[in-house]
């Protein structure tokens, strides 16, 4: 019979020891973690680009020697993660890429107020009417088209001839990215629902075979010729372009007409949760990214790597892409826009989702 | 890994076989131990934890809203993209499987060790890193021929582990019979050898069926819609867990009708083999004039299974990035990732010892549901899994363990739980009760009998099982983002980071070292497999 000596039973053995050890020490390196000197620390759950996060925080740490633990995902899957968590969320602050995920909290009454010079920073109509969440940057929606496929006299001009049969197997969208449904609730604003209903149908089936998961992807399809034009928001273009070289760029941008629906600003924001226990350091990071120093960050793709137009305390932006002031949106506010859930219902409708 | 099945049924047509295999392989109604009951009961308790949530979200949701929901016109679109892929994905796998399994196992293919470990690497190489290759390369790599070849790829592993296992196992002396009474090649094939292995590849088959309902990472690139993607789209846009969940029950109900069928189909099966300890070498199949034609078959399937996503990561490296992702480095990332998957490995393999101790030694309609129900797991995609225990613990434990190192190895071992029990599964059965009451009648008692004579034959086997958890705990994304200590990166973590960024340069090396990290384990597993039916070397 087997004896303890026996080399499969040592083998056995050794590796439960071995999983046992290696189970403690990555349990000990967790608890060293949390576990912290005196030093100030919070905890940021991060919906936004990872280097634009990254770069925020490193120099808020340097400003202000409160160290921020950074916790990246989609931000939808965040503002999930924050309502189960509930009282007992670890997490101090919010950052997302659009403002639905901030309004979907801030409804279930999870958010703190920001402190009003915080959100003096900001132009009113980029934050929360509420003042819950302040906006800490922008994008703006456009059509990416390869000019090799369609010409851009081709093209359309207003977000409404998206569902024209011409296009047919030549639209491509990222229906389940945040970035688009602004645009439906922008379009049910301005057309009412059965209008919509019927463009979001037109769409489905202009779309069909190049519904795609992410912008990422829109822009890159276009990108390489596989569909004729998409809709992503403009700093997808330009990250594209920074990402692979000027060379690779088979793409362009182009505006809808100014004032059409179509044409919209997504709002990222901030927040402070409620349930924090460090809310004067959160309320600091909140006010660091409405800064000067802050909104520079963002200003700089060299350093934010991120295009986006920073909105408050004046900065304007030093990517050679068309000023902030430059854009005619469609004049929706942040409050209508909302958490989307109507556009959400419609897009269901249509199939989209 | 599944011989089990063709182990407990001992037929009638084999009358010469040894006479110890009989009472080898009976199982037996009586005396459960107590011990062994309890645990196996406590395991699949927490294994329904994900179900149980399921139920509490989706009644929160309330009944409109989830009707409303589930009966929309979308959902027979994703029920038809859901159920094509899984037929079709699961057939080639199966195909695939098992003429590679029979190639190697079977024949006088030059070369059979070194393809006995190439084809098990596939399963190392994280899916989303699958289709990205192949996407990054080929336009039409995308949709429903994309989802069908990615996945085909990325899976065929799973069919081709048992069956390589159970044919090593089964007894050729009846192909030889056939043969000798003049039966064809092919007939003999298919009568015979298929007959043999069929436990083995519907087990393959419902392991693939399952990982492909609960599948995201690929289709999300691929842009191919399924349940699971949808139930991702919940997520991500309508926060609402809710809906989520209750979307997720569909899953749920369609893994039931997968393990219904594999029931089914299994059940009808009658498979005889000489004794587990009387294994026979025989003399390989000649391939023939058919050598040249089966290799390049072989060097086709490593080239587009593996080749392609390696290759594209070697790529990508080579093309300069211009961004930096600060303070994490490659190594840390790639040791935290080890120390994980290697946790949940120990742990998911010493839970399924009880579950598939009662399966095995044992029959009996509560013994059966007990273990079937632990396969359901697999369907549920990993997202759903840690929003479960993140519930459980903040409502019930004040937030205990939330993102730590523990709950986060607790959530891999309950998503691949039923890998460590296919495996676990495998190696008791070769471990006969013979041995276990020889051992108890020279006075041992229970628990030295387990350790000494149980686990000694079933050891290489659960070594086989932890690699298989250890696998698919490196590749796993969606509940590490959730449930990882936070400031902590995994490989797959850091990747999906740069990946979100159109950095593939810098995802590049997260990838291959990836590839790397799991490669050992691979090896581990095909030489396992390989050696199974040679315990003397």
């Amino acid at each position: 019979m087997a004896t303890p000596r026996d080399p499969v039973v040592a083998r056995v053995r050794g590796l439960a020891a071995a999983a046992l050890a290696v189970l403690g020490l990555v349990t000990l390196a967790a608890c060293g973690g949390s576990g912290g000197s005196g030093a100030q620390s919070i905890t940021l759950y991060n919906g936004q680009h990872v280097q634009t996060a990254q770069n925020l925080v490193a120099a808020f740490e340097a400003a202000t020697g409160i160290s921020v633990s950074i916790r990246s995902n989609d931000e939808g899957a965040l503002a999930d993660q924050i309502a189960t968590e509930g009282s007992h969320s670890p997490a101090d602050v919010v950052l997302t890429e659009n403002s639905p995920p901030l309004e979907s909290l801030q409804a279930k009454g999870l958010l703190a107020k920001v402190k009003p010079a915080t959100r003096a920073r900001t132009p009113a109509r980029f934050s929360s009417p509420q003042g819950e969440w302040v906006g800490v940057s922008a994008r703006v929606s456009v059509l990416i088209y390869n000019p090799a496929v369609i010409p851009a006299s081709q093209l359309p001009t207003e977000v409404r001839q998206l569902a024209d049969p011409q296009y047919r197997g030549k639209l491509a969208i990222a229906p389940q990215e945040a970035d688009f449904q602004p645009i439906v609730t922008s379009f049910l604003h301005a057309y009412g629902k059965p209008a919509t209903l019927s463009w979001l149908k037109g769409i489905e089936a202009n779309a069909s075979g190049h519904v795609y998961s992410d912008n990422e992807t829109v822009a890159n399809q276009v990108n390489r010729g596989a569909v004729a034009f998409g809709i992503v928001n403009q700093y997808y273009w330009w990250r594209m372009r920074a990402e692979i070289g000027a060379s690779s760029i088979h793409s362009k941008i182009a505006y809808f007409a100014p004032g059409d629906p179509g044409y919209v600003i997504d709002v990222s924001g901030a927040a402070v949760l409620k349930s924090s226990a460090h809310q004067a350091a959160a309320q600091k990071f909140l006010a660091f990214l409405v800064s000067r120093q802050g909104q520079e960050i963002i200003a700089d793709p060299s350093k934010s790597i991120s295009y986006e137009y920073p909105i408050a305390s004046g900065v304007t932006t030093q990517a050679p892409e068309t000023p902030f002031s430059q854009l005619r949106p469609y004049p929706i506010t942040i409050a209508e826009l909302g958490d989307g859930s109507t556009a959400i219902a419609l897009m269901r409708e249509a199939g989209l989702l | 890994m599944t011989t089990s099945q063709t182990l407990r049924r001992p037929g009638p047509s084999s009358p010469g076989q040894a006479p110890a295999a009989r009472p080898a392989v009976r199982a037996r109604r009586t005396r459960l131990p107590v011990a062994l009951t309890a645990a196996g009961f406590a395991v699949a308790a927490v294994l329904m934890l994900p179900l149980v949530f399921l139920l509490i979200e989706a009644r929160g949701a309330g009944a409109a809203a989830v009707t409303d929901l589930i009966f929309r016109r979308l959902t027979a679109d994703l029920l038809w993209n859901t159920v094509r892929l899984t037929v079709v994905v699961t057939a080639l796998c199966a195909v695939i499987g098992t003429a590679a399994a029979w190639c190697v196992e079977r024949t006088n293919l030059p070369g059979r060790r070194v393809w006995a470990v190439l084809v098990v690497v596939p399963l190392a190489i994280p899916d989303f890193v699958v289709s990205f290759g192949w996407a990054s390369l080929w336009t039409w790599v995308q949709g429903f021929r994309g989802a069908v070849v990615v996945m085909t790829l990325a899976v065929y592993p799973l069919v081709y582990l048992p069956v390589a296992a159970s044919l090593r196992a089964a007894d050729p002396g009846q192909e030889e019979v056939a043969r000798s009474l003049g039966v064809g090649r092919v007939r003999t094939f298919v009568r015979v050898t298929l007959a043999q292995a069929r436990g083995a590849i519907l087990g393959g088959c419902l392991l693939v069926a399952l990982v492909l309902l609960a599948e995201y990472g690929a289709f999300e690139i691929l842009g191919y819609q399924t349940f699971t993607t949808e139930i991702f789209t919940e997520f991500s846009v309508s926060f609402s867990v809710p809906a989520a969940c209750a979307l997720s029950l569909v899953l749920v109900a369609l893994s039931l009708l997968v393990l219904a069928g594999e029931g089914m189909l299994r059940g009808g099966g009658r498979v005889s083999r000489s004794g587990p300890l009387a294994p026979r070498q025989m003399p390989p199949q000649r391939l023939g004039r058919a050598t040249l034609p089966v290799l390049a078959g072989f060097g086709l399937l490593t080239a587009l299974a593996l080749g392609v996503p390696v290759g594209a990561s070697i790529y990508w490296m080579a093309e300069r990035s211009s961004h930096a992702i600060l303070g994490v480095s490659l190594a840390s990332a790639a040791l935290h990732t080890a120390g994980y998957a290697a946790s949940a490995g120990a742990l998911a393999t010493l839970a399924a010892l009880p579950i598939a101790l009662l399966a095995i030694r044992y029959t009996g309609r509560v013994r059966y549901f007990l273990e079937r129900s632990t396969y359901l797991v697999l369907a549920m995609p990993g997202v759903v899994i840690a929003f479960a225990l993140a519930y459980f613990s903040e409502r019930y434990g004040s937030g205990l363990l939330y993102q730590s190192a523990p709950l986060l190895v607790i959530c891999y071992s309950i998503m691949f739980f039923p890998l460590a029990l296919v495996g676990v599964k495998a190696s008791l059965a070769r471990a006969p009760v013979s041995l276990d009451e020889m051992a108890r009648s020279l006075g041992q008692r229970r628990l030295a009998v387990l350790w000494r004579v149980t686990l000694r034959l079933a050891g290489p086997g659960l070594v086989a099982a932890f690699c298989l958890v250890f696998l698919s705990v490196v590749t796993e994304l969606t509940a590490t983002l959730l449930l990882i200590p936070t400031g902590v990166q995994t490989l797959a973590t850091q990747f999906w980071a740069y990946e979100q960024n159109l950095a593939y340069g810098q995802a590049a090396p997260f990838a291959l070292v990836m590839i790397a990290v799991a490669a050992l384990p691979s090896y581990v597993l095909g030489r396992f497999f390989d050696r199974s039916a040679h315990p003397d070397g």
